[in-house]
């Protein structure tokens, strides 16, 4: 070919289009959620009505619980300020609703995986941030010990809860009769339990000793032993975003595996000169999981100092200093003997 | 300078043709409201598609798998959600009916009683109608159900009314009524009931003719009386109260067994349901009765009539037809604040099926549509039926 400038420019043109989708190849495409939520400048965070230790509201409005802390890893990683976020408190029976209409992006509200909420609702579950059980909540002066007792009762529940399916299933299978009393919201079923409306009060264990603190008289309570299902609890984006989806997966993985490589929010920066290549991927120093994800290249640096590793935000959420009061238990690492096992972030 | 002259073509156009007149705007209005409904439902199809859900109606015939405490027919969890849908229906129809009956009794007697002559009786029923429709019925809900409920006894020392009733924290029992040869008793109810509807129908014919009166209240209420009685005294009926009895479940855990049951949730609903509504059912009934002209109640006196037959003959038939139109609208409300039965755990309608099976099936829309169109229906149906009345209290014009 002859050289003109018309040659020129078009090689030019060929060569730049060839060599900008070949190095857009490693990136990801931001999706619709991420682009909407940057220009909004606020993620937003579906949590529950008042669950102490998961997502409560204090006097003031600030919001704590390891379920918010999960929207706060969020905000850290794409907006880059942890307190950038917008919490809704929804009731079980619209958090479904609420996350499909786009009233929210993130429902972080201890919802269970189950095979129908993944499948049939167009719902996606983004891991587990807290595995737990179903239990039993009597009074001590009831004299109940074990669920073996608990025929006839009347049992208080939350609507539109796995709970309601699984008690059903516990009393057909032991053959005892009960009767549920199902209210819609969380405060409701507390006062209807103190006031002796009914026998017991049945939701998730973790569930059951945060709203134990709202008794009037918390230590006449007690949660039986027995664990009568698999309640694993973790973070909701809708169906058809992928990209969000995976920011929301990957956050929360990203302070599974601090916590497992010991990066704490206090020693983060030191971290950057350390040895280890999976430690260096985690702070930012080494890598490119950021373009993965549509991200810059320190979200997760930013989400283990601004939010903490996940020991941190158990210990200071539901830990066992804390009135909710709850010990590791499953949710401990899987190096130290609980099923928390983080997916390596590279 | 053209469009004017297109303009006034149009319009001589138009005006020369009357049906067209009559047709287009009907054409265009009808053919704008389809363009909106197709348009939204082409909305929600497409964003449904979007995100990879189904629609449909299959859903009914599927597994509930959920258990209600208070159901009317038979229902366990493994039944399906249609049924689950009829239950639901079914309480939210109970609560209607003794909410309205309630709030009728209270409301024409506290709305009568207003226009007492005694100051201290027409204050009182003042105050009861300001009191209780001045506060939202949510928070009257609350009320009846947390406050009334922390008072009511635990099943160990339940309060036992008139020797038949029990009343406790988890509801009120009614003994079971076992009847042995109910059938005498029966068909003794049906034959002095069809006594008493011809006699009426003859004393009427009789006092329309003759004028001569007879006791009609007296007779047929010794006629309704005396033959069941006779049925079971001499017709071998019996009646026995199966009373429940208290089952001991734990060291401190009572049930009683055997009876039916009033869920304390049903009678909140029902006492905060009929108190609110009776206020405004008050007010429409003291605005029929102060309607009737006093000229009314004067010609009445001056016939001889007591105050009492005034307000029965003269007052009431006239003022019926203003009462009746307000009326039917306090019906309706109160056949759609039912379903606030879902903040206090009554399992109406919107709870069972537009909460928990909501939840369950994720169907939004289906679900939601169908508790629109129940209840529309209940509605259409109170108001058709009180509708009926209003046209047989008019006044004929002859």
């Amino acid at each position: 070919m002859k050289i003109t400038l018309k040659n020129l420019f078009s090689f030019l043109a060929v060569f730049t289009l060839v060599f900008a989708i070949g190095t857009e190849a490693m990136a990801a495409k931001a999706g619709k959620t991420l682009k909407n939520t940057k220009k909004k400048g606020f993620v937003k965070c579906g949590v529950s009505q008042g669950v102490p230790g998961f997502s409560n509201a204090d006097a003031s409005g600030n919001w704590t619980g390891i379920d918010v802390d999960v929207c706060r890893a969020v905000a850290a990683a794409v907006l880059g300020d942890a307190g950038k976020v917008k919490f809704t408190p929804l009731s079980a029976k619209e958090r479904f609703t609420a996350l499909k209409s786009k009233e929210i992006d993130v429902l972080s509200r201890n919802t269970t995986w189950t095979l129908s909420r993944d499948g049939g609702i167009g719902l996606t579950f983004n891991g587990v941030n807290f595995y737990d059980g179903q239990g039993f909540m009597v009074t001590k002066a009831s004299g109940i010990t074990s669920v073996n007792g608990l025929n006839g009762v009347s049992a208080c529940v939350n609507i539109g809860t796995t709970t309601e399916l699984n008690m059903r299933d516990f009393f057909n299978s032991k053959g005892f009769k009960y009767e549920p009393v199902v209210f819609e919201k969380a405060d409701e079923v507390v006062a209807a339990y103190d006031s002796g409306r009914c026998d017991t009060y049945t939701t998730d264990k973790s569930g059951l000793a945060a709203q134990r603190t709202k008794l009037s008289d918390p230590s006449a309570h007690v949660v039986l032993p027995e664990t009568i299902s698999k309640e694993p609890l973790g973070p909701v984006t809708r169906e058809g975003d992928e990209n969000w989806s995976d920011i929301v997966r990957w956050s929360l993985n990203v302070m599974i595996e601090a916590e497992e490589l010991g990066i704490t929010s206090s020693n983060a920066d030191a971290m950057k000169t350390s040895e280890n290549p999976a430690i260096k991927r985690l702070v930012g120093a080494e890598g490119e999981t950021g373009a993965a994800l549509a991200l810059d290249q320190e979200w997760s640096l930013r989400i283990i100092k601004q939010v903490g590793n996940y020991g941190e935000s158990y210990e200071r959420n539901v830990g066992p200093d804390t009135p909710v009061g709850l010990t590791r238990g499953p949710n401990a690492q899987w190096i130290n003997g609980g099923i928390l096992y983080a997916n390596p972030t590279r | 300078m053209i469009f004017k002259n297109q303009i006034l073509r149009i319009n001589d156009f138009i005006a020369e043709r009357p049906k067209l007149q009559f047709y287009l705007p009907q054409a265009l209005t009808a053919f704008f409201i389809i363009f909106i409904i197709g348009y939204f439902s082409f909305n929600a199809g497409s964003n449904m598609d979007e995100q990879g859900l189904t629609t449909g109606f299959g859903f009914l015939g599927s597994e509930a798998q959920f258990d209600i405490q208070f159901h009317l027919i038979d229902y366990h969890g493994g039944m399906t959600y249609g049924r689950a849908y009829l239950v639901g229906l079914l309480n939210t129809i109970l609560v209607a009916v003794l909410g309205i009956i309630f709030a009728t009794i209270l409301g024409i007697f506290f709305g009568i009683t207003r226009l007492s002559k005694n100051w201290l009786v027409s204050k009182i029923a003042e105050w009861y109608v300001e009191i209780w429709r001045n506060v939202p019925l949510l928070l009257q809900l609350f009320f009846w159900y947390f406050a009334v409920l922390r008072a009511l006894p635990p099943p160990k020392e339940s309060a036992h009314l008139f020797d038949f009733f029990i009343l406790n924290i988890k509801g009120l029992y009614i003994p079971e009524f076992v009847w042995t040869n109910f059938n005498a008793l029966f068909y003794s109810i049906i034959g002095s009931l069809a006594f008493v509807i011809m006699f009426f129908i003859w004393a009427k014919k009789v006092q329309e003719s003759t004028g001569k009166q007879y006791p009609r209240l007296y007779v047929s209420l010794g006629v309704l009386l005396a033959i069941p009685t006779l049925s079971i005294l001499a017709g071998g009926v019996q009646l026995e109260f199966i009373r429940p009895e208290l089952k001991q479940i734990s060291e401190t855990v009572y049930n009683y067994e055997g009876g039916s049951r009033a869920i304390p949730e049903l009678i909140a609903l029902v006492f905060a349901l009929g108190l609110y509504t009776s206020t405004f059912i008050a007010e429409c009934v003291r605005a029929g009765i102060q309607g009737v002209g006093k000229g009314q109640k004067e010609a009445a006196a001056s016939i001889g009539l007591t105050p009492n037959q005034t307000l029965r003959l003269v007052v009431m038939p006239q003022a019926l037809r203003i009462i009746i139109p307000p009326t039917t609208n306090q019906y309706l409300n109160l056949t759609k604040n039912s379903s606030l039965a879902a903040a206090i755990a009554y399992p109406d309608l919107v709870l069972v099926f537009a909460g928990t099976a909501l939840m369950q099936t994720g169907r939004a829309i289906e679900i939601v549509s169908i508790t629109m169109l129940s209840y529309l229906t209940l509605s259409i149906s109170i108001s058709l039926l009180m509708n009926w009345y209003n046209k047989k209290m008019a006044l004929k014009e002859k």
